[in-house]
């Protein structure tokens, strides 16, 4: 792994071991940290349901006030409360599972980067109006999928999360998907900028769908998604709207990886840095 | 009916009082977020699910449970919030979807099968003002999470459309 954007960085714990795609160096990884070692694989697959959505409802929610259009300003929120009112949810239930205490608040603000479990797609910066579309839509496909198969969850109280969050996911992909056919096959200006954010992010889509020990404990436990089996049905969705949208679909390649065991970008400190602050300066504030 | 089952419809009742504050012209029971009552002894379970997993509103809505109940002179409420069955549009009675078309939000259509379908490419939408289905939509989302904003070309109003889920 190479290059700045892929590179762990984190405000207060130090950095990864940069060469390895398995896991921290022994010694290097944090008290705080689950990865390696996990004590309650249900709740380290909770915090990665939760957190894909925490962070990219926070990120979305940074348009707000700044979008091109008042619609689109009034959407992006939107989308933005519901990915965060789901997280808000899984949170919760993962407190629960955990069965430290920790509320979802204490889940939310009082977490390192390195703790934080979400792919490394939602947590990069929004960039232009056509990226921050290009993302959602690549994230809304994908996520109508993993919600599907967890309205089947043996937990219950996940299978409901999942149905509800459903309903709002099929609203979201398919406003997202609109924009992107208009987008791609709008102007030279949108078509080229579109076309330059899917080229970007295409790459971090690969994270979506690789699973491991912690997926398949869950999948065995009947409340997982076996995230690579819905790979070419998503494909498929993903490529009907790009080609609707006149768009090229990328190659597979170069493919960065690590979110799911806290290595990430050095966008997510400086998100959190924002994110959190308010809670740690005043820790308890409510109103 | 048993003594509790009484209880329970005169709870019921009184829970009627209390309104969606963003959506003032119907009652948590006819919006569907209220879900049951459970009387044992004194103590008293409102089951409620909310109509958005972020729904801004749902905390006034308990807090307006609890007090609405007290003022009846039930002490001892607790609010549980359940998200099974997920909630949908569909559990709007008729009649409170007249309710909203007189209040100046178009009721939600029955959920379509094929959800994917984009609205602005869905049947129209009546305008609750003049009655005209020359509207367009103008925003798939709206002021808050459950609406969506359109524009009456008849009567040149924009409305809200209450979203079907």
């Amino acid at each position: 792994m190479s290059g700045n954007r892929e590179r762990t960085g984190n405000r207060e714990q130090g950095t990864g071991n940069g060469d390895s795609t398995d896991g921290w160096v022994a010694g290097a990884r944090p008290a705080t940290a689950t990865s390696g070692i996990v004590e309650n694989p249900f709740f380290e697959y909770l915090l990665r349901v939760a957190d894909d959505r925490l962070v990219l409802g926070h990120r979305l929610s940074e348009w707000c006030g700044h979008a091109p259009i008042l619609e689109e300003d009034i959407a992006l929120a939107n989308i933005a409360l519901d990915l965060i009112g789901q997280a808000s949810l899984l949170l919760k239930l993962a407190g629960e599972v955990e069965g430290k205490g920790r509320t979802e608040d204490a889940l939310a603000y009082f977490r390192d980067a390195i703790e934080f479990r979400n792919v490394q797609l939602v947590e990069l910066p929004n960039g232009d109006f056509a990226a921050t579309i290009v993302r959602q839509f690549l994230f809304d496909a994908w996520d109508v999928l993993v919600l599907e198969r967890l309205t089947a969850a043996s937990n219950q109280a996940l299978a409901g999360i999942a149905a509800k969050a459903l309903k709002e996911a099929k609203y979201h992909v398919r406003h997202t998907a609109e924009w992107v056919r208009m987008l791609g096959d709008g102007t030279a200006e949108s078509h080229a900028r579109t076309q330059r954010a899917l080229d970007d992010l295409w790459p971090y889509t690969t994270e979506l769908f690789l699973g491991d020990a912690i997926d398949a404990e869950a999948v065995a436990s009947g409340s997982g998604v076996d995230v690579e089996s819905i790979r070419p049905r998503w494909r498929e969705m993903v490529e009907q709207v790009l080609g609707e949208a006149t768009l090229t679909v990328p190659k597979d390649g170069f493919a960065p990886r690590g979110g799911r065991t806290g290595r990430h970008t050095e966008h997510l400190g400086r998100m959190l840095a924002d994110m959190q602050s308010l809670a740690r300066a005043h820790p308890g504030a409510a109103w | 009916m048993t003594v509790a089952d009484s209880r329970r419809e005169e709870i019921l009742a009184w829970l009627d009082e209390v309104k969606d504050p963003e959506v003032p012209v119907l009652s948590i029971r006819e919006l569907g977020v209220l879900r049951d009552v459970e009387v044992s002894g004194d103590d008293v379970v409102v089951v409620m699910t909310p109509t958005y997993s972020g729904c801004p509103a749902m905390h006034a809505m308990e807090v307006d449970v609890v007090a609405t109940l007290a003022r009846h002179g039930v002490p001892n409420v607790r609010v549980k919030t359940v998200y099974a069955p997920a909630w949908t549009t569909d559990w709007i009675s008729d009649e409170a979807k007249a309710k909203l078309a007189a209040y100046g939000i178009a009721p939600p259509a029955r959920v379509e099968a094929d959800e994917l379908v984009p609205l602005r490419r869905r049947a129209p939408v009546a305008c609750p003002y003049c009655h005209s289905v020359n509207t367009i939509v103008r925003s798939e989302f709206g002021s808050t999470a459950c609406k969506a904003i359109l524009f009456c070309n008849g009567c040149h109003q924009p409305f809200e459309l209450f979203k079907a889920i």
